[in-house]
């Protein structure tokens, strides 16, 4: 009996030689315990070492190797071939993202949003350092643990409808960022980041699709970010106006 | 040499898979909820200017044509309570000390609080 | 400084929603097709609705149950005008949608305060 093989079409892209992007089957042994990062990088290594794309820890941790795996917004190095087999993998760049070459997308703008809502602990006053750490019980530890778990893979923005109409959109990933250091017991910049939030592509856009959730390999839950952001912003836009007079 | 490529939307994106379809049709049951209040409007409407134009409407109602409108938009509300239903726990977050309660809590006692409801209206209406 | 408009909307939206999910379903089984189809022999004669709907209480449920559920019909197609590709401008079938749902509730006014 021969030895199994399964095929791969991978979207190829080669801006220098060739202005529209197209498909290449490769055909490779098949391995039971392959995940499709390890099928990429024998393509790579045995038949054709052209192909670009990017990946690191092979672990799911580094967030690096995001690709659609059959349409789907997948981590290729936790995917694995025996999901798809004996039918052909079909593997893409990230949705929603311009393509650089190949399987790599460019970054910038995912980059530029996180930056956007001010990923750190803001204080109205810096306490000195000789006054110790700020301290946290495990209760307001776990109000914003699960979104500190972010390990921006972007697939939540490849999966989400609303970034591909509108590439504006602070996105998922990004909004769960800014509630993970809103829900922070030591931070206090909400009102900072509020500005970012409920600007014109910031929070009022999503229409609760729910991919993102859905993507998440880190099951950060962004859908559920969002909508707890905006009863948050809600309950704080009735406050004012409400009662003006009541300051902050 | 050309830029990074962008790969086009098409504004079918919806029907290329299937939760994004799923969601179209959950944002559609309002348009059936809708046009149903729009017709409860009129029966009200109706009702205020008489006993002809109430009894006359009521026949309007009854016409098949009518009656299928209702069970489609009585599918679509059906579709509409259980997605809305089942995504509050996301906005709705409740914490005991750690622990979060769980999503299916949550939603239960939506559902709970929707057969009171239903049974209430009914009740009131059809008991003669 | 009430900056965007968006939660006042969104506050509707979800109010609506709500609405709609614990009553639409039984008021369009009812009104629908029970009482259309004259399933609900003496309880929906011309007389007995009258009365029933008279009272404060009925009207001003159904002024919630109507007004509020078009605030959610509003919020969503807005939004589902621009999903589908419609090109004009955001603030303008944000209008055309929160307007029409704005007159809707206005004439359900009209209608049940004369009762
Ligand atoms: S929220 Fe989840 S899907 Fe989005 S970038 Fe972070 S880990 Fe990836
Ligand atoms: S290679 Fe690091 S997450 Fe896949």
């Amino acid at each position: 009996m021969p030895d199994p093989t399964i095929t791969l079409e991978i979207f190829r892209y080669h801006p220098e030689q060739n202005e529209t992007p197209s498909f290449r089957r490769y055909e490779i042994p098949y391995r039971e315990d392959w995940v499709v990062l390890d099928a990429i990088n024998y393509i790579k290594d045995h038949i054709d070492g052209t192909l670009a794309y990017r990946w690191s820890c092979r672990m799911g941790v580094c967030g690096s190797c995001g690709m659609m795996i059959n349409g789907t917004p997948r981590l290729s190095c936790a995917a694995f071939l025996r999901e798809y087999y004996p039918n052909p993998v079909r593997v893409e760049p990230l949705a929603n993202f311009p393509v650089e070459r190949d399987l790599v997308i460019a970054l910038d703008d995912f980059m530029h949003k996180l930056r956007e809502v001010n990923p750190w602990l803001i204080r109205a006053h810096e306490q000195p350092l000789s006054d110790g750490e700020y301290r946290q019980t495990p209760d307001e530890v776990a109000a914003y643990k699960q979104y500190s778990m972010c390990i921006n893979c972007m697939l939540c923005y490849a999966a989400c409808p609303v970034y591909a109409l509108e590439p504006r959109f602070l996105g998922p990933a990004a909004i769960a960022l800014a509630q993970r250091y809103n829900l922070d017991s030591r931070d206090q910049g909400r009102s900072q980041r509020e500005a970012v939030l409920s600007s014109e592509d910031g929070i009022w856009d999503c229409t609760l699709v729910g991919e993102c959730t859905v993507a998440c390999p880190e099951h950060v839950d962004p859908a559920g970010a969002i909508q707890r952001a905006k009863l948050a912003s809600t309950i704080d836009w009735y406050k004012r106006v409400l009662m003006p007079w009541g300051g902050r | 040499m050309t830029g990074p490529y962008r790969r086009p939307v098409p504004s079918t994106w919806w029907l290329h898979n299937r939760a994004y379809f799923l969601f179209m049709l959950r944002e559609l049951t309002s348009v059936f909820i809708a046009a149903y209040l729009i017709l409860l409007l009129i029966l009200l409407y109706r009702l205020n200017a008489g006993r002809g134009a109430y009894e006359s409407y009521l026949r309007f109602l009854g016409a098949p044509g009518m009656v299928t409108f209702h069970v489609i938009a009585l599918a679509a509300a059906l579709f509409h309570t259980v997605t809305w239903f089942n995504l509050t726990p996301k906005v709705l977050v409740v914490r005991v000390g750690a622990r979060r309660v769980p999503a299916p809590i949550i939603a239960g006692v939506n559902y709970a609080a929707w057969i009171v409801f239903s049974a209430l209206v009914a009740w009131i209406v059809l008991r003669g | 400084m009430a900056g965007t408009r968006e939660p006042f909307w969104w506050s509707l939206f979800a109010a609506g929603g709500a609405v709609a999910a614990l009553l639409a379903p039984v008021q369009i089984a009812l009104t629908g097709i029970v009482i259309a189809r004259g399933w609900a022999g003496q309880s929906f004669t011309y007389d007995r609705a009258l009365a029933l709907v008279s009272h404060p209480l009925s009207r001003l449920y159904l002024f919630v149950l109507i007004s509020l559920p078009l605030f959610h019909w509003a919020h969503r197609f807005r939004f589902t005008l621009i999903d589908l590709g419609l090109k004009w401008s955001r603030a303008l079938v944000a209008g055309v949608c929160y307007g029409a749902a704005v007159a809707g509730t206005i004439l359900a006014a009209l209608v049940l305060i004369r009762f």
